[in-house]
Formats: C-alpha cells, structure tokens, sequence
C-alpha cells in the first residue's frame, strides 16, 4: 500500500499517528524558517563536523522541536516504526549536512541508523563519508547494514566499499543490505582475491563457507 | 520465573554473563551510569559511555534477548571533581532517548557540598524530563546519608514516589519506607546483603514497592542473585505470585513511571556461527 502524500505510515495507532502530524508540523516550520532565514537552524554549527567528537557549547543550545521528536519516535510511534518516522521527519525538516552530522554524532544506536538510512535523499556529494565510515567501524549489524545503502554504494572508494562487503560476512549481514552489489562487484578482481582469500582461511579452519560469500564471488564474475 | 534485574553495570560483564542471565530468567535490565573503577577526567568520557549505554550495551543484551534499558547522571564519587561537573550541561541532550528510564545513579558518596549540588540539579532534570530518579544510599554512614537523602527528595520537585532508594538493609529499610519512596536492595556474594537476609526482610516489610538487584560490575558480584533471591523466596514459603511481583512487576512499575520501557525483545537467535557478537574479523 502507497501511503497518501498527507498520511505517511499507515500502520500507526491513533495516539501515534496525532503525535507524528504534531512533529511533521514541527518539521515543516523548521525547514520554512531554514529556507526564510538560509540558516540551516536554531543550534547549527557551519561545516562537517567529525562523526564524532568531544561537546562544545554550541552542542548545548535548545533544539528544534522536531529534533525532541525525533529523538522521543521509538517510544511515541513504536520501535517498529521508528526508522521510518525519524527519516521522514529528517525529509521534511529538509536536514542539511551540519544537522544530520550533529543527529548522528548526539544519537543512540537508533538515531544513527535513522539518518544513516535518510543520506542518499539528503545529501547529494561525498560529506557524509564520515558518518558512513564511522557507522561500518561498529559491529552493530543495524549499523552496518543502514551504512551500506545507496549512499555508500555512490560514495565509497573501492578500498573501503570491498572492505564494508567484507565486514558484512564477518558480522552475518545478510549482503541483500548491500545496494547495488551486482553493479559494483561486476569484474572486481580485488575483491574476487579478497572473498576467495576469506574463503579459503574459512575452509582450512574446518568452517563453512557462507552462501553469501559465494554468491558474491559470482557476482565479480572472476573465478576463484 | 520472569526476572528484571532493575540494577547492573553489564559494561563490565561478558557474553557468558548474559547467558547465564537469559538462562536463569532474566529478560530486562536496567543499566545504571557509575564510576568505571578508573576515574574519568572529562565530560567527553561520559559522553562515550552514555553512548555505549545507548547503543552497543543495548545491541549486545538484544542478541541474548534481554531489554536493556538506562538510567544516565553524574555519579556522587565524580561529582567531587570540577573536570566532571561540566557533564551536568550535557546531560538534558541524554535524557531526551528512548531508552532512558530514569535519572540514576544520583545521591551520596562522601556527603560533600558538591554532592549536594549535584543531587539537587539531578533531581531537578528528573522532574523537568519526566523521569524518576535511582538514588543510590551510600555505603559508609548509610543511615546518616538515607536521611539527608530523603530530606533532598522532599526538598525537591520530584514526587517521592518517583524516587528508588538503592542499596538498603535492614538498618534502613523503615525509614526509606516512610519516605513514600520505591525501596532497593542489592545482593551481593560478600556480607552487604545476602540472599537469606533478604527474604527476611521481605517477611518482616512486606513485598510493596520492593526491588532487588544484583547490582554486579566490576567489583566481586554475581549477576544471577536475583534468580538465588528468587530461590531463597519460593524455599521460605513465599508464592510465584509474590516472587514475580518483586522480581518483575515492582522494577516495571517503577521504570514504567517514565512511560518509556520497551520490554518486547525477541528471543535469541541460535548463536550460530557468524552471528554471535563478532569482533569484526575473529
Ligand atoms: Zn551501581
């Protein structure tokens, strides 16, 4: 079912769904007020932050309203819709690099996720590599998984794309999670070398070799 | 037997501890923020570990089916150094999360003036987030400290019967009581309090807004006391009906007062191979 342009998430409860239509309100106002004053928001620091990084006062300013929601979704809207409201309020808040990167670098697990997942409509260069780089140094697999989508199958260098394949099978992402592995992986030989390498030190440890492997070892069309 | 263990530090626990936890019943906890044993020197080091709280302690106690939950603050023992006070600022941007459930560990140490402030603020964010406070009695000059406790709850905004007062014995369990407040009570292997005393005062006091815990981290602990408190209960006579009440609906009743437990964790997947907590090539 296509959710209405005026009534995202259908799945949510009544109680639910009148807290959200507050917050998206919030959002709208914020991202108004954004285009009105071309300030990105009430507490922005100008520039990318590193992921990151030891508070400073400005971290400390009151937040946007929206941003209290979006902190407080998993507990409002339910854990199972909580992704999917905290990347719409980021949409509609129209949340620039600086924003995103200071969500991130402020959230929970949950929250890091949210704006890993909200990238590829949110920022259209490189920028946001470091929010990437940081979520695939985790072994959390929701954030590793949210850190290999579309943004990171545009962005990331080969080095660190093979790598975050990689990191996938040794942590049991499932590489569905990985966008447009077919297209990248496509007459890879480094990381045909690197799959058969890890392929090989799994079978001599008596172990077996993950499907998920093999099937990308096809992909690069390389034989092992 | 369902239990929630409403206080452990499970940053200092292994896997095979929330094994063994899972195994014995326990299906939530609550992680209190405390001293790490070394001393912090800045409020950037909070800020790692409410992280840690808020996102890998949760994602490992998930793959061994338990919720986890937190209470974050600046502990009394680190209120006393200026490089750690600042962190007070930072904590209004923690207490917004999800998984949040109380202000905690807050209270006594030394029974300083700069515990004083910091109980004061603490309890004040508490009341501004709509949280209860986890306030912890201290260990030296227990009973003189349960009473300035108490008298900086009532002095407070927050309702008092938004406040758990841990660590109790025998020696305080009354006036604690009379506070109006939840009442805690660690078990330890050692001779604070003991699973056999426990249940005594549970026959003396009644089972009303009781919680135990087993309080374990870094130190000498055991992180399946509550089960054995369980146990201890059920051999001295007590019903399920009263075992269940303490070990799981009292924690509930009182983390629940922050409208934000979340204790629907699925039950662990078979920690196959690949899929157990990985070091990220082992
Ligand atoms: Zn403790």
């Amino acid at each position: 079912m296509t959710p209405a342009p005026d009534q995202p998430l259908p799945g949510l409860d009544p109680a639910a769904r009148a807290w959200l239509d507050t917050a998206l309100a919030e959002a709208d106002r914020a991202a108004e007020a954004a285009e009105d004053t071309g300030t990105p928001g009430p507490a922005e620091a100008v520039g990318t932050a590193a992921p990151t990084g030891s508070g400073t006062a400005s971290d400390n300013v009151a937040p946007a309203p929206w941003e209290l929601r979006f902190a407080a979704a998993g507990r409002h809207a339910g854990r199972t819709h909580a992704d999917a409201v905290r990347t719409l309020l980021l949409q509609r808040a129209r949340a620039p690099l600086a924003t995103l990167t200071r969500l991130y670098r402020h959230g929970t697990a949950a929250e890091r996720r949210a704006v890993l997942l909200a990238l590829p409509d949110r920022v259209a260069g490189p920028g946001a590599l470091p929010l990437v780089e940081d979520a695939l140094r985790t072994n959390d697999t929701s954030l590793v998984a949210a850190a290999v989508g579309p943004y990171a199958a545009a962005h990331l260098d080969p080095h660190a794309w093979r790598h975050a394949v990689l990191k996938c099978l040794f942590t049991g992402v499932p590489l569905d999670a990985v966008h447009d592995l077919e297209r990248r992986a496509h007459k890879d030989t480094e990381l045909a070398r690197m799959l058969a390498d890890f392929a090989a030190e799994r079978t001599a440890a008596g172990r077996p070799v993950p499907a998920d492997l093999t099937r990308a070892l096809n992909l690069t069309g390389e034989e092992s | 037997m369902r239990i929630f263990d409403p206080h452990i530090h499970m940053t200092s626990r292994t896997t095979d501890d929330y094994r063994a936890m899972y195994a014995a019943g326990v299906r939530a906890l609550v992680e209190p923020s405390f001293w790490l044993g070394q001393p912090r020197t800045s409020p950037a080091s909070f800020h790692d570990y409410f992280d840690a709280l808020l996102g890998w302690e949760p994602f490992r106690a998930a793959q061994y089916g338990i919720a986890h939950h937190c209470t974050l603050a600046l502990n009394p023992k680190e209120a006393n150094d200026p490089r750690c006070v600042p962190v007070l600022d930072d904590l209004p941007r923690y207490l917004v999360k999800d998984s949040v459930v109380a202000v905690g560990e807050i209270g006594y140490d030394s029974m300083t003036p700069a515990e004083d402030h910091a109980l004061a603020a603490q309890l004040q964010l508490a009341a501004d987030h709509g949280l209860p406070a986890l306030v912890h009695t201290p260990h030296r000059d227990k009973l003189a400290g349960l009473r300035r406790t108490i008298d900086v709850v009532r002095e407070s905004a927050l309702d008092p019967e938004h406040v758990l007062l841990d660590h109790l014995n025998e020696t305080t369990v009354k006036e604690a009581a009379g506070s109006g407040g939840w009442l805690g009570f660690s078990i330890y292997p050692d001779t604070k309090m003991d699973e056999d005393r426990m249940v005594a005062v549970l026959k003396a006091h009644g089972t009303d807004k009781v919680l135990v815990n087993s309080a374990a981290d870094w130190g000498r602990s055991d992180p399946l006391k509550t089960r054995k408190v369980g146990d201890a209960m059920l051999a001295a006579g007590f019903g399920e009906d009263d075992v269940d009440k303490v070990l799981w609906r009292n924690p509930v009743a009182f983390y629940g007062l922050s409208g934000r437990l979340q204790l629907d964790v699925p039950p662990p997947a078979d920690l196959h191979e690949g899929n157990s907590i990985l070091r990220g090539g082992e």
